[in-house]
């Protein structure tokens, strides 16, 4: 059975029905229904995906690539299924922490809508239906960081829609010149399309519009101010599923772009690459360094831990370029190794990142709910008053600065061999340097607030009082994410073997354009594309 | 043509950009559609310019006849045009927002949140 459109689909029902539901219980219930039902169809993919193989439909049965494909291969499917993990987490935990208020105001219907736009980038098969995806995801986002509408949330908002109309524009205009050059948008088309080509060195001038545009996204070196600059305003939830879900769109993109279409001057693509993911980790945590609010600390974390994301994509450059051509097997198992390692990094990082920052912004709630704010220099003596708080933020802290056992360890693990293996030194050496500043700025949360006794300034603050029902509401999320943290540091390998099968299928892309190109009509004499003759990209606009 | 709209797109990102680099939230936004409009007419001309050979099937015939301008990207421009105007729509109404509830329209002025 074909379900693929069902992840777009479920959130979209579950959207509107609760949209037309003037009863906040059964819109509460039905938010955490979707999201369960969307976790469950998702799983379900995965399933089918790594059993089988690369899945697809055609939206409407119109064949590529005039028509959409949708399609998923094992990093679609891994990806939706954190989606539907993360979106059933937050679903639960914002019934506690969002005010009854605001969840009236729409909050679970946007919650569905992201779910949906995040959901549609990873499965699209087409760069315009790509952008289509980003802007339903955008609007959405922009409203849950507005919801409420204080002062702070306002002014980060400024910069968060700003910069996101900017790299949707650029997106927008280096989608367009891509079509004018190679008359195709479907990205397994593209991915042959662009060797046809007449002037190559042009591909690497689109390949930096797309960087930029979905660097701008993903918040790597430089592009990523905005991100600390707004992340920490909304409510807590709604800052855990943005640093879940949002920048991983961008990364998703950039893999995706980088693996099967933009191939051809891999020294300086993949090299530039590289040089960001260093940039990226050790300018986000140096920024980390020296804020004292923890919801500003772990903003600058998920600009950090992008770079690693980066670094295993661009050590598969060597392998993916030369695999592109068709046919074609590469004798140099170094370099596979390499790429197998790098990209199987990549995805059992994203695993971990997802989870291991989702917990953190989930006790940081905790945190704020409790004592009304996240600065360090007003909470203080939370391992003593509660030390089960404390306990999921230590696994949570440790497995993001990779303490072994726990799963950030095996996927820097994965990560380091492979940089060592393609003599990348600089980028390991900054890996590992920017895990030791990771701890030390896990160190400072630790130490600040759950260590130090209360400031003498807040001991007549009591603690807000939390109903049994908020505790199930906001802890048990957190404790399902910090227990699949713990289950993969003891049991990696399966995940790993799973990174490693994803990582095969990216670097050799023909599993992929092969599922696509059976429901396509690619030959070129197929199509009707008169208007653009195969030699020249632009023509004029003078009638034959 | 082509040569007349490369130039027009490049003064519209141009007069876009340094709109978004003053202060204030109109010129801001301002600028922003600007920038959206240059991207549409830049797929528009990418695309490739083509007059007087529109891509319809002509009666008795069963296929087009070449040479015929390309229709995708056009409807590229119509999904993209929709698109901009709900998004900036929603920046209109967030930017209103924002000065009822800072009562200034200078950028500069929005900076408690910045690290």
């Amino acid at each position: 059975m074909n379900l693929l459109a069902v992840p777009i689909l479920l959130p979209l029902v579950f959207a509107s029905v609760m949209l037309a539901t003037r009863w906040p219980r059964v819109q509460r219930l039905l938010s955490v229904a979707g999201a369960l039902g969307l976790f469950l169809v998702n799983l379900a993919i995965l399933w089918q995906v790594d059993r089988v193989g690369v899945a697809t439909l055609q939206v409407g049965g119109w064949p590529a690539p005039a028509g959409i494909t949708l399609v998923a291969d094992r990093l679609s499917a891994v990806m939706l299924v954190m989606t539907g993990a993360m979106g059933l987490g937050i679903a639960v935990y914002s019934l506690g922490e969002i005010r009854r208020r605001k969840q009236r105001f729409g909050y679970h219907t946007l919650l569905h809508v992201l779910l949906m736009g995040v959901c549609g980038a990873f499965l699209t098969g087409d760069l315009f239906n790509l952008f289509v995806w980003y802007e339903v995801m955008l609007i959405a986002s922009f409203v849950l960081l507005t919801l409420g509408g204080r002062r702070g949330q306002l002014e980060g908002a400024i910069k968060y829609v700003t910069i996101n109309l900017v790299a949707s524009a650029f997106f927008l205009a280096a989608l367009g010149v891509l079509y004018g050059m190679t008359g195709t948008l479907n990205m397994a088309d593209l991915a042959h399309a662009v060797d046809r080509i007449d002037r190559p060195e042009l591909l690497t001038v689109l390949a930096m519009m797309f960087l930029v545009a979905f660097g701008l996204k993903a918040g790597v070196f430089p592009l990523f101010f905005w991100l600390p600059a707004s992340y920490h305003t909304p409510p807590t939830a709604i800052t855990a599923i943005f640093s879940a879900l949002l920048t991983k769109v961008g990364v998703y993109s950039m893999i995706r772009m980088f693996t099967l279409v933009f191939v051809q001057n891999v020294g300086w693509t993949h090299g530039l690459l590289l040089a960001i993911a260093g940039l990226t980790m050790v300018s986000g945590v140096l920024g980390a360094a020296v804020q004292s609010d923890m919801r500003r600390i772990l903003s600058f974390h998920i600009v950090s831990q992008i770079g690693y994301l980066l670094m295993g994509l661009g050590l598969a450059g060597p392998a993916v370029a030369a695999l592109h051509v068709p046919g074609r097997t590469l004798n140099d198992r170094a370099a596979m190794a390499v790429a197998a390692l790098g990209l199987g990094g990549t995805v059992f990082f994203m695993v971990h990142v997802i989870l291991a920052k989702t917990a953190l912004f989930l006790v940081c709630g905790v945190v704020e709910r409790l004592r009304r704010s996240a600065s360090l220099d007003r909470v203080g003596g939370l391992a003593t008053t509660h030390p089960v708080l404390a306990g999921l933020f230590l696994v949570a802290a440790l497995s993001l600065a990779g303490i072994p056992p726990l799963a950030g360890f095996w996927a820097k693990f994965m990560l380091v061999r492979a940089g060592l293996e393609g003599a990348a030194w600089v980028v390991t050496t900054a890996a590992l340097g920017t895990g030791l500043l990771t701890l030390y700025s896990m160190t400072k949360i630790w130490a600040e607030a759950f260590w130090k006794p209360l400031p003498a300034g807040e001991l007549q603050r009591r603690d807000r009082v939390m109903t049994r029902g908020t505790r199930l509401l906001m802890y048990g999320p957190t404790f399902a994410i910090v227990g699949a943290i713990v289950a993969i540091g003891l049991w990696p390998a399966s995940l790993e073997a799973f990174a490693t099968r994803t990582a095969a299928q990216l670097v050799d892309p023909s599993e992929y354009v092969a599922a696509v190109s059976n429901h396509a009509i690619f030959s070129r004499s197929d199509r009707e594309r008169a208007a653009m003759p195969a030699d020249s990209g632009t023509s004029g606009e003078a009638p034959r | 043509m082509t040569v007349l709209l490369a130039v027009a797109i490049g003064a519209l990102y141009a007069c876009g950009i340094y709109l978004m680099l003053r202060r204030s939230l109109v010129k801001l936004l301002l600028g922003l559609v600007l920038i959206s409009h240059a991207a549409n007419l830049l797929i528009f001309t990418a695309g490739g310019l083509r007059r007087g050979a529109a891509p319809i099937v002509r009666a008795g015939e069963e296929a087009l006849t070449r040479p015929h301008a390309d229709p995708l990207p056009q409807a590229l421009v119509l999904t993209a045009i929709v698109i901009s105007f709900g998004v900036l729509a929603f920046a209109l109404a967030l930017f209103r927002r924002v000065h009822q509830s800072i009562g200034a329209d200078d950028v500069d002025r929005m900076r408690s949140t910045d690290t």
